[in-house]
């Protein structure tokens, strides 16, 4: 986590200009890095260590803590002109228009990714459509797999434990199966892998627009390719990928709120009934014998 | 590639009439959602907006409405678990 407030880069004067950006460390040596070679003042907001878009959304990048920071810095007294560069992205925080009013500054939304910083510096503060926009191409998805893997791990290898406490009952009497034992971890996390691998690295390709229908066809592919289709784990397996894969949405940068309700208004009871259709003919497979 | 989730599904409405022209909601999108046509804002493609606000918070005339929120699963189920709105529960790089 950055100290909030301003800092220099090189050595800037009184007409330097003046970008602000979030105290999440990461976020200011990105933002410092892509900037080497300016004579320019950084201005860290206090964002409790959030990256710039997740404290707008949350108000932390926002307009009353800027005006604070402002007024900390004594901003105004550093610098003759009155202009601000945002990032873009902090504009789900920030109203240009209140800036203007309380402070006298300009605010200047500049690109999303700081790695445009420097060419939006010298084509005279002039952002191009393509610096304006969201992507999410697959470097970015693939750095946010570790984020899932980690998440789900735990309840992953429970509901296998769950499982295999579950299949030493047969009709024959209670015994443990180590084969068995080894199918059930085999499937539980190859569907976990079709969740939070292999939904997100393929998301633009999988048919569907809605992240647990492919998340599902991921499930499925899977059951397919381990010859288990009239089996438990075409529910099961299905179930797990769909879920999981619908839980990317938080990362996705691309799905809306009232986009995610309405799929989980569909999806959440199917999956929730898909697995435990799933592990009652499981159950009944083994009872029945 | 242009990534589009749900079809008619987000909660963003552009009053015209309250338009000034001025184009911030052009800049502040990240979905290239508006475009400024004859000194008015216009939604091109509402399928491409993801309920951020930044365009709601950023009209001067507030002649735009969006009920902003993280389209965010975990997110969902943290806020019916606490009883609240849906609330991000992480924090850092990853999600917010």
């Amino acid at each position: 986590m950055k100290e909030p407030g301003l800092y220099a880069l090189g050595e800037p004067d009184e007409n330097s200009p003046v970008i602000v950006t979030a105290n999440y460390k990461l976020t200011f040596d990105i933002v410092r890095s892509k900037l080497v070679g300016f004579n320019l003042y950084i201005l860290v907001l206090d964002t409790k260590g959030v990256n710039v878009w997740c404290a707008a959304g949350k108000g932390t990048f926002g307009t009353d803590e800027l005006i604070t920071r402002l007024k900390a810095t004594h901003l105004s007294e550093v610098v003759a002109h009155r202009t601000l560069i945002l990032p873009q992205l902090g504009a789900v925080g920030v109203a240009a228009h209140e800036i203007k009013k309380q402070t006298g500054f300009k605010v200047v939304f500049g690109p999303v990714r700081a790695e445009d910083l420097s060419t939006f510096l010298i084509n005279e503060m002039n952002a191009t459509p393509e610096m304006r926009q969201v992507r999410f191409p697959l470097r970015d998805r693939f750095v946010l797999i570790p984020v899932e893997l980690v998440g789900f791990v735990l309840p992953t290898l429970l509901l296998a434990l769950f499982l295999t406490g579950l299949s030493i009952f047969h009709h024959n009497g209670l015994y443990f199966d180590a084969h068995e034992a080894k199918i059930i971890l085999r499937n539980t996390v190859l569907a976990y892998v079709g969740g939070v691998a292999i939904t997100p690295i393929c998301l633009p390709w999988i048919p569907f627009r809605s992240f647990s229908a492919k998340g599902a066809l991921v499930g499925i592919v899977l059951v397919m390719l381990i010859s288990a289709i009239m089996t438990p784990w075409l529910l099961i397996m299905t179930a797990i990928s769909s879920f999981i894969a619908m839980n990317f949405t938080g990362s996705s940068t691309y799905t809306s709120l009232s986009g995610v309700q309405k799929e989980m208004r569909l999806a959440v009871p199917l999956q929730l009934a898909a697995l435990v259709m799933g592990i009652v003919w499981f159950m009944a497979l083994r009872l029945i014998g | 590639m242009q990534t589009t989730y749900l079809k008619n599904v987000s909660t963003l409405t552009l009053n015209v009439d309250k338009c000034i022209g001025c184009g911030m909601c052009v800049v502040v999108c990240p979905h290239n959602v508006f475009a400024l046509q004859e000194k008015k804002a216009t939604v091109l493609d509402l399928d491409r907006c993801m309920e951020c606000g930044a365009c709601q918070t950023n009209c001067v005339a507030e002649a735009i409405y969006v009920k902003k929120g993280v389209g965010c699963a975990a997110g969902i189920i943290l806020g019916v678990v606490k009883g609240t709105e849906p609330t991000c529960g992480c924090s850092g790089g990853g999600c917010c």
